[in-house]
């Protein structure tokens, strides 16, 4: 039995029961996404992009499914803090896969900005819905294809033509659960022509012992000449299994910014996907892993330019300790008659103990003449060198470690065009490297919750 | 302060130094000076820890204490300093987090509490005057983008932030215009006292004429094979190193 049949059978079994109170694009787009698992496979460990990891073994428990939606105390949410301190954020929770306002989110309309659960959105703006899910996150992918499956219900963020929404919206994900559970969880992002918004989703996990699966597919749409950061803030445990997938659609003149930060985890697969469909439009694709004990992060990303004089800008960065394993495959595709296009790609990691391991393809795909493209990776140790300069100006071995990797990760902290989030990931990334951030469950300064 | 017996050190298994002796007293400059590949940077590399090298036989005793028991940060600590023939460069490590940290460390070492933030950004700024080095360069990465004598510079207001009993300074004269040379002198000048010393690693003689030593050694073939005062480096000059070369190997 592959990993996949438990689940089409969950899904048979009850499928009334994820019918139920769904959105009609949600319960369309299920009977396709079914007929793909039952011919689908798994990937195989060592296959093109799965080079370090097993898909099957990630899903092969039996992770149960909150199929009749039953409701959590709200309460658990309100008392979990993920502070960026000083910054105003409009905040809201996604506890397992059921999402919920904080009531300072109620407080602050930003003059039309949209956000609510589909379930909501389906009376409101269903046309949103109708227009936008599932167009993106295409059903190759049988973990795509798996969360159309099972998703019944998900946040949708859209901000009008022409609004820019002062506040940060802020997406705290936590896990929570007494016994083996998959948060089954959907985002879509339509962010409106002139309009400009930044997105902070922070991933959380409660639990240390129970084994988690979070399986996200987000999706994100930005309209002609919008603005769109979106920070992924990943601090969840060793138990915590993730496998998310991204997709954007940019417009002409869009300017959107991702960026995929692991902290802490057990497992996690992030799949990013970014179509530039538009003239002028500038992608910023940025990554920062930070892995230790037997930690496992594998990124996997594509950049389609599929409309001439866009600008591309990719660059992941790993820093792996103890037996961490890293992955990055990441393609970048000119399609024919773009000229004028600007695509850069980079991949940098430090191996900083023995056992660790990295892989990683970056791969260029060009079609069309007068582009301007680069790739490049390195794997590496810390330089021994400037190790030494600075033992010599008496910095003890372990605080010279930890500026250096701290150093390392410079310019991808740098690229944050959030002030206040920049200084707070600087400082957490300080905690983790000097180990005061072991994991989500200790982390006091971050994750406050009160008495 | 410091007394170096019958030191010897390979790298990459090859000998260079082959039995070094030397002492120094506080408030000494010595001179080392020596053609190239005599093992005068293996000197100073051994002598601050660096890693590369392996120590195959001798002694060293620092201020009383066992030098080359200690690892290269403790040396650091016990007031040794190297001013380094090629500073490296640190991306991502501003000059102010980096010196702010050896402070600190070395404040820890002695039992002391760190230093507050105002004090420090006043001992930062009183120490760069000792080597004109402007706030600009301060405040940017660790010697990136520097130029040489910039980099020179900062070796200079590094030690001047440690106040070490013991500075070693290879080769910081190459690579200086002759202004960068005044002012650099100037500043290990300044700093020079009665309870420290200076050991000045250099191929010429120019740079003596802003450092006056007081003792010059001639190092050859991994071994210290000419002791004198001053006069010997001008004689060096005059004569060039195949004078040392022609009556060693005869």
């Amino acid at each position: 039995m592959s990993a996949l049949s438990q689940y089409i059978d969950l899904y048979r079994n009850h499928r009334d029961a994820f019918h139920t109170g769904a959105p009609q694009a949600m319960n369309d787009l299920r009977g396709v996404a079914l007929s793909r698992l039952e011919v689908a496979s798994l990937p195989r460990k060592g296959s093109e992009d799965y080079e370090a990891t097993d898909l099957s073994s990630v899903l092969a428990d039996d992770f149960g499914v909150n199929v009749n939606r039953r409701d959590f105390d709200a309460d658990v949410a309100q008392a979990f803090r993920c502070d960026v301190p000083n910054m105003s954020t409009n905040l809201y929770f996604c506890l397992n896969d059921r999402y919920h306002p904080s009531r300072t989110a109620l407080l602050h309309d930003q003059g039309g900005v949209v956000v609510e659960t589909f379930r909501q959105a389906a009376h409101k703006h269903p046309q949103l819905l109708a227009g936008h899910y599932g167009r993106l996150a295409g059903l190759d992918n049988p973990t795509v294809a798996l969360n159309t499956l099972l998703a019944q219900d998900g946040l949708l963020v859209y901000i009008p033509d022409g609004v820019t929404a002062e506040r940060p919206i802020q997406l705290v994900n936590i896990l929570t659960a007494a016994m083996p559970i998959m948060a089954v969880r959907r985002l879509l992002i339509v962010v409106g022509r002139e309009a400009h918004a930044k997105m902070l989703v922070c991933d959380h996990s409660q639990l240390t012992t129970t084994q988690a699966l979070a399986l996200q597919v987000v999706e994100i749409v930005a309209m002609e000449n919008s603005t769109f950061d979106y920070y992924d803030l990943e601090e969840s445990t060793a138990t915590n299994r993730r496998i998310s997938s991204l997709f954007v659609d940019q417009r002409a003149g869009s300017n959107v910014l991702i960026d995929g930060i692991t902290l802490t985890n057990g497992f996690t697969r992030n799949n990013y996907r970014i179509e530039v469909n538009g003239e002028h439009a500038d992608t910023q694709l940025m990554g920062m892993t930070v892995a230790s004990g037997r930690q496992h992060v594998d990124t996997h990303t594509f950049i389609a330019h599929n409309a001439p004089r866009c600008h591309s800008n990719e660059m992941f960065k790993y820093v792996l300790n103890d037996e961490a394993v890293g992955a990055f495959a990441g393609r970048i595709l000119v399609r024919p008659g773009c000229p004028r296009v600007e695509a850069y790609q980079g991949n940098r990691n430090l191996c900083a103990s023995p056992e660790a391991r990295m892989y990683t393809k970056p791969q260029l795909e060009i079609y069309t003449d007068d582009v301007k493209c680069s790739h490049g990776t390195t794997i590496g140790q810390l330089d021994e060198e400037a190790l030494f300069y600075m033992r010599s100006r008496g910095i003890g071995i372990d605080v010279a470690h930890t500026m250096l990797m701290q150093a390392f990760m410079s310019d991808v902290i740098d690229a944050v065009r959030m002030d206040l989030l920049r200084d707070r990931l600087r400082h957490l990334v300080e905690k983790r490297f000097n180990g005061s951030l072991a994991s989500c469950a200790n982390c006091v300064s971050s994750c406050k919750t009160p008495n | 302060m410091l007394e170096i017996k019958d030191l010897r050190a390979s790298v990459e298994g090859k000998e260079i130094l082959k039995g070094v002796n030397l002492t120094v007293r506080p408030g000494e400059v010595h001179a080392i000076m020596g053609p190239n590949g005599s093992g005068k940077s293996t000197l100073s590399a051994v002598l601050t820890g660096n890693p590369a090298y392996t120590v195959t036989g001798g002694q060293v005793t620092f201020g009383g204490k066992d030098l080359l028991a200690l690892s290269p940060e403790d040396r650091a600590h016990e007031g040794l300093f190297l001013s380094f023939q090629y500073p490296v460069e640190i991306p991502g490590v501003s000059m102010v987090n980096f010196m702010r940290a050896a402070v600190n460390e070395k404040r820890k070492y002695q039992g002391l509490e760190p230093m507050s933030a105002s004090d420090f950004l006043k001992l930062m700024r009183e120490k760069r005057a000792v080597v004109q080095l402007d706030n600009k360069l301060a405040s940017r990465a660790v010697n990136e983008g520097f130029s040489g004598g910039e980099k020179k510079r900062n070796e200079i207001f590094q030690m001047a932030m440690l106040e070490p009993r013991l500075s070693i300074l290879d080769e910081t004269d190459s690579g200086l215009d002759i202004d960068a040379l005044r002012i650099v002198a100037s500043g290990v000048n300044t700093l020079k006292n009665r309870d420290n010393a200076t050991i000045v690693i250099t191929h010429y003689q120019r740079l003596l004429d802003y450092i006056k030593p007081d003792f010059v050694h001639i190092l050859y073939k991994g071994r210290i094979v000419m002791s004198a005062g001053p006069e010997l480096a001008l004689e060096l000059e005059e004569k060039g190193y195949d004078w040392v070369k022609d009556s060693m190997d005869n």
